[in-house]
């Protein structure tokens, strides 16, 4: 295997030269849009695998982050007059915001008490949205401002793909750096043992918190750019059910592997999309699909390919 | 004066006492062991004394201080370190980056500068590393510093745990059977490596089986029965006590073991 694979970047080099050629083979600008919401969708998942995939914590109500991201894009502008761009941050920061006042209690609880806090409090989120009819417009969800900067208006699938992508290269650079500092070791330390990782010096609330909080600014971004994107928001974003496509992109990517949580995305938008002349069972062949390749690839997409005889990752 | 100074250790677990009125200290550069039948609570001591357990009653000095139920992150800060009976390595990394979470309250640590990765982040990285495989080596690993830990042998994974003990710099370290499931030769390697930590002047507190490792390394031993302490001495003051004899072997086998 060339030296060039175990550098630490190869694989951010490898998603730059697909962004960059990607394009070359799309014949309608609706394939833009359906790779933006891959980018999207990717980062999303990148951020919650740091959370489960390298600290080891689940959490099951992600999409509340991803909500509150989206909607503060759209309240932001439409309600209060501050500018999209700003929405966008001031959306970060609360997310930021929740999840360490939240994360503070829950993420000293385990497994499945942790999976059931998490769910609660993306079902009180999507709640919120759902029942705050004045500021949010309810279930029917609400129009998002275009995204103005410096009197440049982002619209159309091929900006979109461009904005997202180049979001996602940095949430994929941020991720790579995490690994091999003393906060990512930290991070891996305590996801295989808590009491060694204490008995080694480490703050394990404080890591587990900061690593909650990670993934939630991750999803938060996502949030705000697929609502950009759209034009559009609606509570579907903030809901259980897209938490739980985030944690099955994780893990059908690969748990700790940030490769793995884009290639997660991407089949996961993807297959839907292809599946579609299946009609009816389009859904039911989905799920079949993911648990068939949960069966025979346990440990992911991307890290089962790594492990193909001759290969090392 | 003591590095470790333990007095009047009490742990109940559910009314049962497991631990009873144990105390000792340990001076820099000694081995302290402390021997006692399966279940006498050497594993429960540790665990108290390194903070995962809550003591109901007793104290805990280090250097002097009192650090009676502080937690074992506070204790590691403090100069305690320690291993496993049951390994708790971690599995999914490297030998070699066992070692440097090992060396955790010896780095800088920023989330930010991590997440950029700051080029002071990668010259530390560098000086870290470099720390941990020279332990690796002296325990023998160096070979395998690039191998996942949950890949290495038994007895490479209890090295593993004292090379990453050792990283800290402790002054206390605290060893629960460190030549478990090792061979002969493995366990010659184990008691030189602990005899040139305790020459370096770390306190050393030893929990073992092995009668042949702990009479030839120990400077003083204690043996617990039951939770109690029964007899703390030097090794041929502990090997002429008919007492620990008896504790071993049961009333029936001391008075066997005498007649022979
Ligand atoms: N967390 C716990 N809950 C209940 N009982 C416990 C707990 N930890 C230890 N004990 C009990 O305390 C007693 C002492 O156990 P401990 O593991 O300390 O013995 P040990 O001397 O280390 O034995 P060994 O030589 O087999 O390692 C045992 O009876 C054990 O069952
Ligand atoms: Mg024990």
């Amino acid at each position: 295997m060339p030296r060039w694979v175990r550098h630490r970047y190869a694989s951010l080099v490898v998603l730059a030269v697909v962004i960059a050629l990607l394009p070359l083979l799309f014949p309608s600008s609706y394939y833009y849009r359906v790779a933006a919401l891959v980018w999207v969708s990717a980062l999303a998942a990148i951020g919650l695998n740091i959370l489960m995939g390298k600290a080891g914590q689940v959490s099951l109500g992600h999409a509340g982050f991803f909500g509150i991201g989206a909607y503060a894009v759209a309240i932001g502008p439409t309600h209060l007059g501050v500018p999209p761009l700003a929405s966008l941050l001031i959306g970060a920061v609360l997310s930021a915001a929740l999840a360490y006042l939240v994360g503070r209690p829950i993420l000293r609880l385990k497994g499945h008490y942790l999976a059931i806090a998490t769910l609660g409090l993306g079902v009180l989120v999507a709640l919120v949205i759902t029942t705050e009819i004045r500021w949010t417009g309810g279930p029917d969800g609400m129009p998002v401002k275009k995204l103005v900067v410096f009197g440049w208006r982002a619209s159309g699938a091929d900006t979109w793909y461009w904005i997202t992508a180049g979001m996602l290269l940095i949430g994929t650079w941020l991720a790579l750096n995490l690994d091999d500092t003393p906060t990512g070791r930290a991070f891996r330390a305590l996801h295989d043992s808590e009491i060694a990782a204490r008995v080694a010096g480490v703050h394990v609330d404080r890591f587990k918190l900061q690593a909650f909080v990670i993934a939630a600014v991750y999803a938060s971004l996502a949030g705000s750019a697929l609502a950009l994107m759209n034009g559009f928001v609606n509570p579907d974003q903030a809901g259980f059910l897209h938490s739980v496509e985030m944690v099955t992109m994780v893990v059908l990517g690969g748990l700790g592997s940030v490769i793995g949580s884009i290639v997660g995305a991407a089949v996961l938008i993807m297959l839907p999309q292809a599946l579609t002349v299946f009609q009816e069972y389009e859904h039911l062949l989905l799920g079949f699909l993911i648990i068939v390749s949960m069966i025979f690839m346990r440990d992911g997409i991307v890290p089962m390919l790594a492990k193909l005889p001759g290969r090392r990752a | 004066m003591s590095v470790l100074s333990v007095s009047d250790i009490g742990i109940s677990f559910g009314g049962l006492k497991a631990i009873d009125g144990v105390g000792f200290s340990v001076e820099a550069g000694e081995i302290f062991s402390i021997i006692g039948p399966n279940g006498a609570g050497k594993t429960t001591l540790f665990n108290v004394i390194s903070g995962l357990y809550t003591a109901g009653q007793g104290r805990i000095e280090l250097g002097g201080q009192d650090v009676t139920g502080l937690a074992p992150d506070e204790l590691a800060a403090r100069g305690l370190s320690r291993t496993f009976q049951n390994l708790q390595i971690f599995q999914r990394m490297t030998a070699v980056e066992n070692v440097m979470v090992g060396r955790h309250l010896r780095e800088k640590c920023n989330l930010f500068a991590d997440l950029f990765r700051l080029p002071s982040v990668s010259r530390q990285n560098a000086t870290t590393r470099d720390a941990a495989l020279a332990l690796l080596d002296e325990v023998g690993l160096r070979a395998d510093a690039d191998k996942l830990a949950g890949s290495l042998s038994y007895g490479a994974c209890k090295r593993l745990e004292i090379a990453r003990a050792l990283a800290a710099e402790p002054r206390v370290l605290l060893l629960d059977e460190p030549a478990a499931g090792c061979n002969a030769v493995e366990t010659e390697e184990i008691d030189a490596l602990i005899s040139r930590v305790a020459k370096k002047g770390v306190a050393v507190v030893l929990v073992e089986h092995d009668m042949k490792l702990v009479m030839k390394i120990s400077d003083r031993i204690l043996v617990l029965e039951r939770g109690c302490p029964l007899i703390e001495g030097t090794p041929q003051q502990v090997l002429a006590d008919p007492a620990v004899l008896e504790a071993y072997l049961g009333k029936h086998g001391a008075r066997e073991a005498a007649r022979a």
